[in-house]
């Protein structure tokens, strides 16, 4: 096994010198779905069995819902998300040129508010923000990510890429040690997936609820004893871009469901 | 609050169906503590109901290790077309429910 | 059976509160082996509790305790004179004993139920059926329950 991983590794990098050792080949991601048991998997498959759904459900009257002084809805300025939204989730975070950086899904939707609907942010986590954002992003259910194509973006996406490879915490892991090289292996009781950030924000049956990749991101520092980043910092959106970056041409199963 | 609820929309008379339902709520223990000690106080669906054009076909009690937005499946004979309405009660006077329609032939 | 399906929507008047607690610790007290017996003694009375044409369909080794996937099937005609009254489920280490109570009849059809439970512990599951005759039929699970690696409880 360990000869035969060497083997592919080495021709890999001779004939994809972007690839950095440990990095997995395009054709050898797997979804987090790939590493889960089938009961879990049918809670996914099944829109009637997946609690993420009601988020979806909550967040589609929300769109509906007029919304601060301005007294408009989402769908207002975007009309059906249906078409409006298709492949929208699936490129962010995405650059924007007034901010002169990377924004998340839930950047977005909080600038929206601001800027065209004058109402107060919501707030990270909170039910409103998951709600609108899972039905945002299941409009994109099966469009291939395509983050971190805006030539802007690519700082950002290193910076990312940086991150991920920096070691840290007083464990001393970096993100790469478990989810680059250490995949389908178990850490405790659990499968190490690969981190490929395709299903969010997604219900986490640990969570008992639906969570942002950022929640994910933020439990994954703890979990190497490392102060994580707050919500909305660059750092963690930066990170985010990569794995969305990271995970290119997979497709988009929000609301996933993932142990 | 959201209720996903999976009815076929046409039966046969006589066939056996399944009704699954899965409705929005946190099922608060009442054995968690914040921080700071304090004890989060319990908050759950405690009944389920389902009525078949007025008649009870199914009803369950729910305890705290149910899991949080309560997912039940049951069956029940298509008889005669007609509505069935879910009904969810819980702790501080939570309330709601939902319904949805059949054809039977 | 016709396989079309309807995925129904309805936002009835609810008043669940949605925001997330901060960081909460996990320290359950347990139920004993004595609260199972008194839980299912209060269901059972002095009946006897035989084994057998209850099947109990759930993971032996879960994925995460705090969403199990559950069914339980028990094999009866579902007819007038002998059907399924209801159906009852008890853990043995959980802070409570009872899971829940699900009470059937013969327009039932089918006897089986299908939830999702929690399960704070490597422990055993029980359910119990009553039948029509008020009969007691009993079967027991062992369900092993692993910790994620990396949970969000800090203590």
């Amino acid at each position: 096994m360990i000869l035969w991983r060497a083997i592919v590794l080495a021709a890999l990098v001779a004939t994809a010198p972007a690839l950095l050792a440990g990095e997995i080949p395009p054709d050898a991601r797997r979804s987090g779905y790939f590493f889960m048991g089938p009961d879990t998997r049918a809670m996914q498959d099944d829109d009637t069995s997946n609690p993420g759904m009601l988020f979806v459900l909550d967040g589609e009257a929300l769109w509906a819902k007029k919304a601060g002084s301005a007294d408009k809805a989402c769908a207002d300025c975007h009309g059906d998300a249906r078409s409006s939204m298709k492949g929208v989730a699936a490129r962010y975070p995405a650059y924007d040129k007034a901010l002169a950086r990377p924004v998340t899904l839930d950047q977005r939707i909080n600038l929206c508010r601001a800027n065209h609907q004058q109402a107060a942010p919501l707030p990270y986590e909170s039910h409103d923000i998951l709600a609108l954002s899972a039905f945002v992003a299941h409009q994109s259910r099966g469009v291939a990510i395509a983050a971190g194509d805006d030539p802007q973006a690519k700082p950002f996406v290193e910076q990312g890429r940086n991150l991920f490879m920096q070691r840290e915490g007083q464990l001393n892991l970096a993100c790469t040690n478990c989810h680059d090289d250490n995949f389908e292996k178990r850490l405790a009781g659990s499968p190490i997936t690969q981190g490929q950030p395709t299903g969010y924000p997604l219900y986490r049956l640990e969570w008992q609820t639906l969570g942002s990749l950022e929640r994910r991101l933020r439990s994954c520092m703890t979990g190497v004893r490392a102060r994580a980043y707050d919500y909305g910092a660059p750092e963690l959106v930066a990170l985010e871009l990569y794995l969305m970056a990271r995970a290119r041409g997979m497709p988009m199963e929000t609301p996933a469901v993932r142990p | 609050m959201a209720a996903l609820i999976n009815v076929p929309a046409k039966a046969k008379r006589g066939d056996i169906i399944e009704i699954r339902t899965l409705t929005s709520h946190i099922m608060e223990t009442g054995f968690r503590h914040t921080m700071d000690g304090a004890l989060v106080p319990r908050d759950i669906i405690t009944s389920f109901t389902c009525r078949y054009n007025g008649a009870e076909i199914f009803r369950a009690d729910l305890f705290p290790a149910v899991a949080a937005n309560p997912y039940l499946s049951f069956f029940t004979v298509a008889k005669e077309s007609g509505k069935l309405e879910f009904e969810w009660i819980g702790d501080n006077g939570y309330s709601s429910a939902a319904s949805a329609s059949i054809t039977v032939e | 059976m016709q396989t079309t399906r309807r995925k129904f929507l309805s936002f009835a008047g609810g008043v669940t509160v949605a925001g997330t607690i901060p960081i909460v610790t996990l320290r359950p007290v347990e139920a004993t082996p004595a609260m199972l017996n008194t839980a299912i003694r209060n269901v059972v009375g002095e009946a006897p509790i035989r084994v057998g044409k209850i099947k109990l369909d759930i993971p032996p080794l879960v994925e995460n305790g705090n969403t199990v996937p559950m069914t339980v099937n028990v094999a009866s005609p579902m007819t007038a004179d002998d059907y399924v009254k209801s159906i009852h489920v008890f853990n043995e280490k959980n802070p409570q004993p009872n899971i829940g109570n699900f009470y059937l009849n013969p327009s039932s059809g089918r006897a089986q139920i299908s939830t999702r439970i929690r399960l704070a512990d490597t422990q055993k599951v029980v359910a119990i059926a009553r039948l029509s005759d008020d009969s007691f039929w009993q079967v027991t699970a062992e369900i092993v329950v692993t910790l994620a690696a990396c949970t969000e409880e800090v203590n």
